[in-house]
């Protein structure tokens, strides 16, 4: 009776420490060189890494006389093709970055950190790095004896050539983000006349020592302790998303191969412990404990393991894409019937809409009307009544326009300082001082609605117009 | 204590509470103590370049010769850059050529605000609304007329009208008589205008002389706009404006700018006051 609680604590304790003997914390100290092997995962992993093929080339592409894609800050322009995008539009940009935060939050809800296993730059630039290091130095044994070594000829050829190769990688990485910004071509001329500006060279020095550092030493560290999408995704996985799972119910006991022994008699499971998923895996964890923090569901382990059960004749898929609730025998929910994917769909069809309409109503011209407030009307000499309004007309197009103001809305409306057109500057505001006079009699209340109208005809013969709402103030 | 360190070789500090938990004695990381010699170094570099060290008398400069009102200066060379074109242009210009130029009337109106503010808001509003007692310079009714040659002129010489006092030449009754007319906006229909000599000063038609000064009795604005506009028609007529005789006489002085302000600021002024509004 007396050590029946004494037992209990026992157990407890026991189950408390159960899971610290899996507890290893990658904390930096030992590199971690995951071996490469071929496979679908590992086709599809550098496929996935070409759509940051573009971040070199476009901005070498060009549109008229500029820059195809050049988001111009210091003019405060961006010009996408033929559109130019100016500080007017920016909410467009909000709902850009609302569509792209809930795309990463639906694919991790579906498929795990399909992110930043595929697409961050930190897994693909990482992966770029350790192919350089893995075709000069050789595979992970040769590697970690390379550096063990002491410093020879040999080993400082090979490490300079490494360390030159990834500051080119990182350069041009520095200088095609540059790029995105100033004129590209402008840029290399100014690179090799030694004649770049401070901001665009603090900027490449920048991403140098960023890229340098992060994917040739930090490498998995930046996903463990410095990046905190990779915590934020973390949450966002739950018991139904398809993530690289180990089936533990199949490859559970682990055994080794023993030769000689028939596949009826064996008592082992499937996991013939031959640690190949932890070799191979970029940030160095086990997927046999499950799914991790550390775990950036690159799917390598996948590849690796299905090599394995391949050369033993077992079936493949002891890792694989599965949910926690269809490995312990729960039917999968579809698609349609979670929540999460309705809502997630709503608001990424509601930025998108929003962004189509934006970029369909982008008005060539557009004008916005400031009401003078001091004074609010002036009496005129034969009675009627004065205001004062500031018309600014933003011009969006590459050539000068002339606009013609008008407005309506009130009987007997008479405008005044509209006789010429606005000669509008192109991509700038031009502003216009106009003054409208209602004849007493016709001012009913102490506020009325007017609407300014602008148009213009560009040098193809389009018409552009916008109209803007404003009030007329006269005295009670 | 070191003699029963219970913890040996684990170079703790000897430190230990509830039996077990005691203070280590470890070297702070690497990546730690090269920030922390490196941010050293930036002190150190940073004393050499820039102002820091204070003394009793002054302080260090620092080799790059920084200092903030420095930076300030520069900032304001560049405003004054960018301005300079404008003014330069400027310079050469009449008032009415400023008016042709769409983009110099802008940038005149634009820099002229603050000379406004200084001179001409305190009487005559922010926004050229006036006063009480003061005119309105946003609308189209000028006692000496509203081309911009003529503001720059008023601006640099200052204005002041007469009307003489009419309490000795005029009974209550007439005066009520003429106030009347004047309200109704046909001031020529009441006998008393021609006979008594209104005309001589505010013109057959009622209409008012810009060479004078003197009010068009026949529009709808009011010199002296009061809440009860009869009561102010009677005072002025009664008492007159700026009559020395008179101790009730309105008072009514534009101050003379010319002494104060240079000619392209005046010339400005005019350009600011006629984009108001009311220039003819």
């Amino acid at each position: 009776m007396s050590n029946s609680p004494q037992s209990k604590h026992d157990a407890v304790v026991d189950e408390l420490y159960a899971e610290a003997i899996h507890w290893k914390i990658n904390t930096g100290e030992e590199k971690i060189h995951a071996k490469r092997i071929p496979g679908t995962w590992r086709a599809l992993k550098w496929i996935a890494s070409l759509v940051w093929v573009p971040f070199f080339l476009v901005p070498y592409l060009r549109w008229d006389d500029r820059q195809a894609i050049l988001f111009d800050i210091p003019h405060r322009q961006f010009h996408l093709l033929g559109v130019t995008i100016l500080p007017q539009d920016f909410w467009m940009l909000s709902l850009l970055l609302l569509f792209f935060a809930i795309l990463l939050a639906v694919i991790t809800a579906l498929a795990g950190r399909v992110w930043c296993g595929f697409f961050c730059f930190q897994t693909v630039w990482t992966d770029v790095f350790t192919w350089v290091e893995e075709k000069l130095e050789g595979p992970p044994q040769k590697r970690i004896k390379l550096d063990q070594g002491a410093l020879n000829f040999t080993k400082l050829r090979i490490k300079v050539t490494k360390h030159a190769i990834w500051l080119v990688v990182s350069a041009l990485t520095g200088i095609s983000f540059v790029a995105w910004f100033i004129d590209v071509y402008q840029l290399w001329a100014d690179i090799f006349s030694f004649n770049l500006g401070i901001t665009a060279g603090v900027t490449i020095l920048l991403f140098i020592g960023g890229t340098y550092g992060l994917a040739g030493y930090l490498r998995e560290q930046t996903c463990f302790w410095l990046c905190p999408y990779a915590r934020i995704q973390g949450v966002m996985v739950d018991n139904t998303t398809a993530v690289p799972t180990y089936d533990f119910h199949r490859g559970e006991p682990r055994g080794r191969v023993k030769k000689g022994v028939k596949d009826a008699e064996r008592t082992t499971g499937d996991c013939v412990d031959c640690n190949q998923c932890v070799a191979v895996c970029p940030t160095g964890v086990d997927i046999r404990h499950g799914q991790q923090e550390g775990c950036i569901t690159c799917a390598l382990c996948i590849d690796a393991c299905d090599a394995v059960m391949e050369k033993l004749d077992r079936p493949k898929g002891l890792i694989r894409y599965e949910s926690l609730d269809v490995l312990n025998g729960k039917e999968e929910r579809p698609l349609l019937k979670r929540p999460r994917v309705w809502i997630y769909s709503l608001v990424l069809l509601f930025s998108l809409a929003g962004i189509g309409y934006g970029m369909a109503s982008l008005d060539a011209i557009e004008i916005k009307v400031i009401h003078s407030r001091q004074p609010l009307y002036v009496l005129q000499s034969d009675g009627s009544v004065q205001n004062k309004y500031v018309i600014k007309v933003l011009n969006k197009m590459t050539e000068k326009l002339d606009v013609t103001i008008t407005a309506s809305g009130i009987d007997g409306i008479v405008v005044v300082g509209t006789d010429e057109p606005v000669s509008a500057r192109k991509g700038m505001v031009t502003p216009r001082t106009v003054f409208v006079r209602i004849p007493r009699e016709n001012i009913k209340t102490e506020s009325q609605p007017l609407t300014f109208y602008a148009e213009a005809t560009d040098s193809s013969g389009t018409k552009l117009k916008s109209e803007r709402i404003s009030v007329f103030i006269g005295p009670k | 204590m070191a003699d029963n360190n219970p913890f040996p070789g684990e170079n703790n500090t000897g430190h230990i509470w509830d039996d077990n938990l005691r203070e280590l004695d470890n070297p702070a990381p690497r990546w730690w103590m090269i920030a922390f010699w490196a941010s050293i170094l930036w002190v150190i570099g940073y004393a050499i370049l820039y102002p820091m060290i204070p003394g009793l008398s002054g302080f260090t400069k620092g080799v790059m010769g920084w200092t903030q009102i420095g930076e300030y200066k520069e900032g304001l060379d560049e405003v004054e850059m960018v301005r300079g074109e404008f003014e330069a242009k400027l310079k050469g210009m009449t008032a009415k050529e400023i008016l042709a130029d769409e983009g110099l009337s802008s940038y005149t109106v634009a820099s002229a605000k603050v000379l406004f503010g200084d001179n001409c808001a305190a009487c005559h509003g922010a926004g050229g609304q006036g006063g009480p007692g003061y005119p309105v310079i946003a609308d189209d009714d000028w006692l000496y007329g509203g081309s911009v040659e003529v503001l720059e002129q008023t601006i640099a010489n200052g204005r002041m009208g007469v009307m003489p006092s009419h309490a000795k030449l005029l009974s209550d009754e007439e005066v009520d008589k003429l106030a009347t007319a004047i309200m109704s906006g046909n001031p020529t229909a009441e006998p008393l205008f021609m006979s008594k000599a209104c005309f001589a000063c505010h013109g057959p038609d009622g209409k008012g002389m810009q060479a004078l000064g003197s009010a068009n009795l026949t529009d709808s604005v009011w010199r002296f706009a009061e809440e009860d506009q009869l009561a102010s028609v009677k005072l002025t007529i009664k008492h007159g404006v700026n009559d020395t005789s008179d101790p009730m006489s309105r008072n009514a002085v534009m101050p003379k700018f010319g002494d104060r302000l240079s000619k392209d600021e005046i010339k400005k002024l005019a350009v600011y006051v006629y984009k108001l509004g009311g220039g003819q």
